[in-house]
């Protein structure tokens, strides 16, 4: 464990002839848990979903232990490595989406272990263990043969939660995880991110929550137009920014 | 209008229409079973991103779906042997009615798989699913439940589509009452008969196709 867990180099993205982002780089190393924040449209949930190659990208790579993710390059000429390796390569990192995304034909703990026999190829019991452990992690043990339609939108993410988490993945990716949520139900998925950074796990969070990103972050990252802004620890960025657009900013996110 | 209605003559035949209505549930059941099959596929290809797939099999929804069944039944049973495909009157029937039905169970499949949020295949490939798995685990039944409804109204539909086998003599309940009509003049009793066959049986299918319904029906 020496090293970044993840090398973003140079990374360049465009949907059509918009170009999202324009060369990005960023290391994360082992344990960070990085915040990425901007105003809508600056790239920071598209650049997290090139990292588990839910977007393509057109330029740059992106490393997750020193192995490239989802292009291989090979006497100078850039391949899509095929499904299968990518397929692999998605469980090396784990992703909680902003509109849950739970599985609405399948109960709480077959959302939970569906990837445990699929992708780990598990057995029923090994993984109805496991995806009853995480399931109470997230304080939802009780809930566990109900189907995504009974639960609130709190418990419907922390269910998604444990599903990304339950694979065991290096990094976990948190796309606006609070913000299809009633405000009295941000609390309890915040507390479950914030337990999953307190054992270590590797995170980046793109968030609206200013509070929840100071407190908890060892990095913020600010994307601006594509590019990374402003980035450092964020007591001192949220102090003193350093560049007019990162002030601006801040001054119209609401820290509660 | 000094007409006594009899169906002596109709209940001495019963038997022969219950033995057609046997054999037009088994035509269906073979046809429907492999029209879901190929439906599918066809479905799958008329979403996919390859232009050519999606080309071929809305080329095929064309052809089939605009074709009157009879056409294609007589098509099957008179033309193909001399294309020198030589079928039985029941396997010719079935692959008349398995490639009609495959059209009409493409655009109600399709429909359901577009109605697949986008985001549940993105959840798939995050915890990574191959996209068979996912289309297998994710896709497939969360299509085929909110598809149901639907497909209850088409396999009805193509259950009485049965009937025009008796135009190339294939032994079902249409074929029979003829036959019984022919035998017996007892033409009113005959189709009133032959009628409440039919409306019990789709009935009964009706009532089946609800129970699985709400047996599969994601809980709201």
């Amino acid at each position: 464990m020496h090293g970044n867990l993840l090398e973003i180099h140079g990374l360049h993205k465009r949907y059509g002839s918009v170009e999202v982002l324009k060369g990005v780089d960023c290391n994360v190393a082992h344990g960070e848990v990085i915040s990425i924040i901007g105003s809508s449209g600056s790239g920071k949930t598209t650049m997290l979903r090139c990292v588990n190659m839910l977007e393509e990208f057109e330029g740059g790579t992106i490393r997750i232990d020193g192995e490239e993710i989802g292009y291989a390059t090979a006497g100078g000429e850039r391949r899509r490595k095929p499904e299968k390796e990518i397929a692999r390569q998605r469980a090396l990192t784990g992703m909680a989406f902003q509109q849950f995304n739970l599985f609405p034909h399948m109960t709480a703990l077959q959302n939970v272990t569906l990837g445990l026999r699929l992708v780990k190829k598990m057995s029923r019991e090994e993984s109805q263990a496991l995806g009853e452990t995480w399931l109470d992690r997230v304080g939802l043990l009780s809930r566990k043969d109900h189907y995504p339609s009974g639960l609130s939108g709190g418990q419907q993410q922390r269910v998604a939660i444990a599903r990304a988490i339950a694979m065991s993945p290096r990094l976990m990716l948190f796309d606006e995880v609070t913000s299809a949520l009633d405000p009295e139900l941000v609390a309890e998925v915040l507390q479950v991110v914030r337990s999953l950074a307190d054992d270590g796990m590797t995170m980046l969070l793109v968030t609206h929550e200013m509070r929840f990103a100071y407190e908890v972050s060892s990095r913020v990252i600010f994307m601006n137009q594509g590019r990374i802004g402003e980035e450092g620890n964020p007591k001192m960025m949220f102090a003193s920014p350093k560049t007019e657009r990162l002030a601006e900013f801040l001054k119209s996110s609401r820290f509660d | 209008m000094g007409y006594t209605l009899n169906f002596a003559a109709v209940w001495r035949n019963f038997d022969d229409l219950l033995w057609g209505l046997g054999l037009s549930l088994l035509l269906a059941a073979v046809a429907i079973g492999l029209g879901c099959v190929l439906g599918l596929v066809l479905a799958f290809g008329r979403v996919s991103r390859s232009r050519l797939l999606s080309g071929l099999a809305g080329l095929y929804v064309t052809v089939f779906r605009n074709l009157p069944l009879l056409v294609l039944v007589l098509f099957s049973f008179f033309a193909l042997p001399q294309m020198g495909l030589r079928l039985s009157k029941q396997s010719s029937f079935v692959l008349a009615l398995a490639l009609y039905s495959a059209a009409y169970l493409a655009e109600v499949f399709r429909g359901g798989l577009l109605g697949v949020p986008q985001g549940l295949r993105e959840a798939g490939l995050a915890i990574g699913l191959t996209q068979t798995q996912i289309r297998r685990s994710i896709v497939l039944p969360i299509m085929l439940r909110s598809v149901l409804p639907g497909l209850g109204s088409t396999f009805i539909g193509l259950f009485k589509d049965t009937s025009l086998a008796a135009a190339i003599a294939v032994p079902e309940l249409t074929f029979e009452a003829r036959k019984i009509n022919v035998e017996t003049f007892r033409v009113i009793e005959t189709w009133i008969v032959a009628s409440g066959l039919y409306v019990v049986t789709c009935s009964i299918l009706a009532a089946l196709l609800r129970q699985v319904e709400a047996k599969l029906a994601i809980s709201r």
